[in-house]
């Protein structure tokens, strides 16, 4: 008797388990008549919900699994300790194509790839340049494109003349952004004054501020961040001070709907969904890394701009647009580059 | 040139406040006799209680206690692992650092549709600047005073926290608890209870510090909002010699040090003294270092501090 019911609670739980694990499994993935294809991404720390590319990617990729009938699913990290255990996963769940998002999975992803070279891999915002292996696709987002859009309506609608710029950590990734963003003053109205500063942090949001308000008492009237959690500060000081501040990566007008200019965004959604669809299309190259710009529209500025911004001078950032898509101007991401930048007259 | 002091002032006090507030709460734990190496962990806390219940609830006051009580909680179990199971305090403070961030954005995400980050705080529904207005806009009285209220909380609970320490009867209890535990016990003072409230004091003080960074110096909390200034918070308590008043002067220190390099980070001064910004980023904790090294002196802990009393033990 005490065996039999302990067989029975043992059954019991074990199918329970089954429920439980087949609920897990089912729950990511996207409804889709007959997949031929399965593509799933591993989120960074930032998780799927961060308002931020981690989010972006899954919206594109859900895009993606809708438009193109293919499975998609997702991982998401809790800690850096976790993006090999998720893409062994992925890896023995059978997937065409697997996705680390953000940066900080480089190491990660370079890893498995070589560890399985007949899997697919891409990544968001890494180029490993020539140390790409044969089997991932770098992905990266020309950031001076839509920095360059965004100083643009900075140094047309300034009013004392003087505008800033707040930047995260020196380096290339961040003087893309911050000399895009001059180079677009400068082609708007090179008479313009701007402010540049680092704050070396990407976290310190009191020092964001008080950089910010510095600029704003020093005359400046619109400040744009390209400085993660930092730029929070930059935004709270143009709310204190009742001036602009043009946010960075997505849509920020909703931290300060009267203060936030415009955005500079990085559409990490379109990059996932070109990607996948060139998988699809068997277009797909490995050993390669894609830069998308606002050609493809990888960057730019955030659709809420048209509520602060005047008319005339969006109706001229889509001409600005259209030129840098043609050509015709080539946004400089270095300060060699900037230096040497001389507005385009694109009425030519 | 008043400008920029009246900058560098206002910055001071707006980047040492959250400081402050957190370095309070750890001189009186270490007082009683409890190490807290915990406070970023309440301070995370703290920061996302405060933005989520003043959003939720609409006042920025409600979040900002609610802010103390979550800390204060928090606290309450680094207070069971050092007080009343002995454990070893600097581990247990460490476990707090992990819990107060992963909580807050567990939390979060109940909460928020899954974000990681609080919505925004309009500027009406912030903690209250009393002196908004009453000066001319970039006056110099304008830049230095137009702060929120948190800041004058803060150095209001210096004096509170220096009283309490030092001309109360409690205070006397408290110090005793953490220099001489045995000789406290012996003339019948509770040294577990003592500590107990202690600690929760100083959970209560590390939760109002963070409140004080994501409802006052910004209007959300995110989470990467609450990095360090824990850890600083205790050295500014160690360089200020476990005392209220002391404690205060080293926060003001560092960020006045900091208002300095926001200073001569300036474009137009970095046009005639170029220091590149990494070397400049570095100044607020070798200027903090130096001056405190060759002013202050040795500090000494209380000789008790961070050693679990027990009663039984010779």
């Amino acid at each position: 008797m005490k065996r039999k019911s302990f067989i029975a609670i043992a059954a019991i739980l074990a199918l329970a388990l089954v429920f439980v694990g087949c609920q897990k499994k089912a729950a990511p993935a996207a409804a889709a008549a007959a997949p031929s294809l399965a593509v799933a991404m591993v989120t960074d720390v930032g998780g799927i919900n961060d308002q931020s590319f981690n989010q972006s990617a899954w919206e594109g990729l859900q895009k993606a699994g809708t438009d193109l009938t293919i499975k998609v699913s997702y991982k998401e990290s809790k800690q850096n300790a976790d993006y090999a255990p998720n893409l062994e996963t992925l890896l023995d769940a059978k997937n065409d194509l697997i996705w680390g998002i953000g940066y900080m999975m480089a190491d990660a992803i370079k890893d498995a790839a070589t560890k399985n070279p007949k899997q697919t891999y891409a990544i968001i915002d890494q180029d490993y340049g020539k140390d790409t292996p044969a089997n991932v696709v770098g992905v990266t987002f020309k950031a001076e494109q839509s920095s360059f859009l965004v100083g643009y309506i900075a140094g047309k609608t300034t009013k004392t003349g003087k505008v800033g710029f707040v930047g995260g950590m020196t380096g290339p990734l961040i003087a893309a952004f911050q000399f895009g963003y001059e180079a677009g003053v400068k082609q708007a109205n090179p008479k313009v004054k701007i402010l540049s500063q680092y704050a070396e942090s990407f976290s310190d949001a009191a020092k964001g501020k008080a950089i910010a308000t510095q600029m704003y008492q020093s005359g400046a009237d619109i400040v744009y961040h390209a400085a993660g959690a930092v730029g929070n500060g930059v935004i709270e000081a143009a709310k204190e001070k009742n001036k602009f501040a043009i946010g960075v990566d997505r849509d920020q007008n909703y931290l300060a709907p009267d203060n936030v200019l415009t955005s500079a965004m990085k559409r990490v959604d379109n990059g996932v969904y070109n990607v996948v669809k060139q998988l699809k299309d068997g277009t797909l190259k490995g050993g390669t890394t894609i830069s998308y710009g606002l050609a493809e529209g990888g960057v730019d500025i955030a659709p809420t701009s048209s509520k602060l911004v005047a008319a005339d001078v969006l109706t001229q950032v889509a001409a600005l647009k259209q030129a840098v898509i043609d050509g015709k101007i080539v946004v400089p991401s270095d300060e060699a580059g900037y230096k040497a930048y001389k507005p385009v007259d694109i009425t030519k | 040139m008043f400008d920029s002091i009246a900058f560098i002032l206002g910055t001071t006090l707006m980047y040492s406040t959250p400081l402050i507030f957190t370095a309070l709460g750890g001189t009186i734990s270490e007082n009683a006799g409890v190490t807290n190496l915990g406070l970023e962990g309440m301070m995370t806390i703290g920061a996302f209680v405060g933005a989520a219940v003043g959003f939720i609830a609409g006042n920025p006051w409600i979040g900002f206690l609610a802010a103390g009580i979550a800390g204060g909680v928090l606290a309450l179990f680094h207070a069971l692992a050092s007080v009343t199971f002995k454990a070893d305090q600097v581990v247990s403070g460490i476990a707090i650092n992990f819990i107060g961030p992963g909580l807050a954005l567990f939390l979060s995400r109940v909460l928020f549709k899954g974000s990681t980050d609080t919505p925004p705080l309009s500027l009406d529904k912030k903690i209250p600047r009393p002196l908004n207005g009453l000066f001319p806009d970039n006056s110099f009285l304008d830049s230095v005073l137009n702060q929120y209220w948190t800041v004058y909380i803060a150095f209001f609970l210096v004096f509170a926290v220096w009283f309490l320490l030092y001309h109360t009867r409690f205070g006397l209890r408290l110090r005793a608890c953490g220099e001489h535990p045995r000789a406290a016990d012996t003339l019948g003072i509770n040294v577990g209870l003592v500590q107990y409230v202690a600690v929760c004091l100083s959970g209560l003080l590390a939760g109002f510090g963070g409140a004080a960074m994501s409802v006052a110096v910004v209007a959300n909390f995110r989470p990467a909002l609450i990095s360090g200034q824990g850890f600083i918070a205790i050295a500014a308590m160690i360089f200020g010699k476990w005392k209220p008043q002391g404690a205060m002067w080293a926060c003001l220190l560092f960020g006045a040090a900091q208002g300095l390099v926001i200073f001569l980070g300036r474009s137009d001064i970095q046009s005639v003294i170029p220091i590149p910004s990494e070397i400049l980023s570095m100044i607020p904790f070798i200027l903090t270092l130096i001056i405190l090294i060759t002013f202050v002196g040795k500090a000494v802990a209380p000789s008790a501090d961070g050693i679990p009393y027990d009663k039984e033990s010779e």
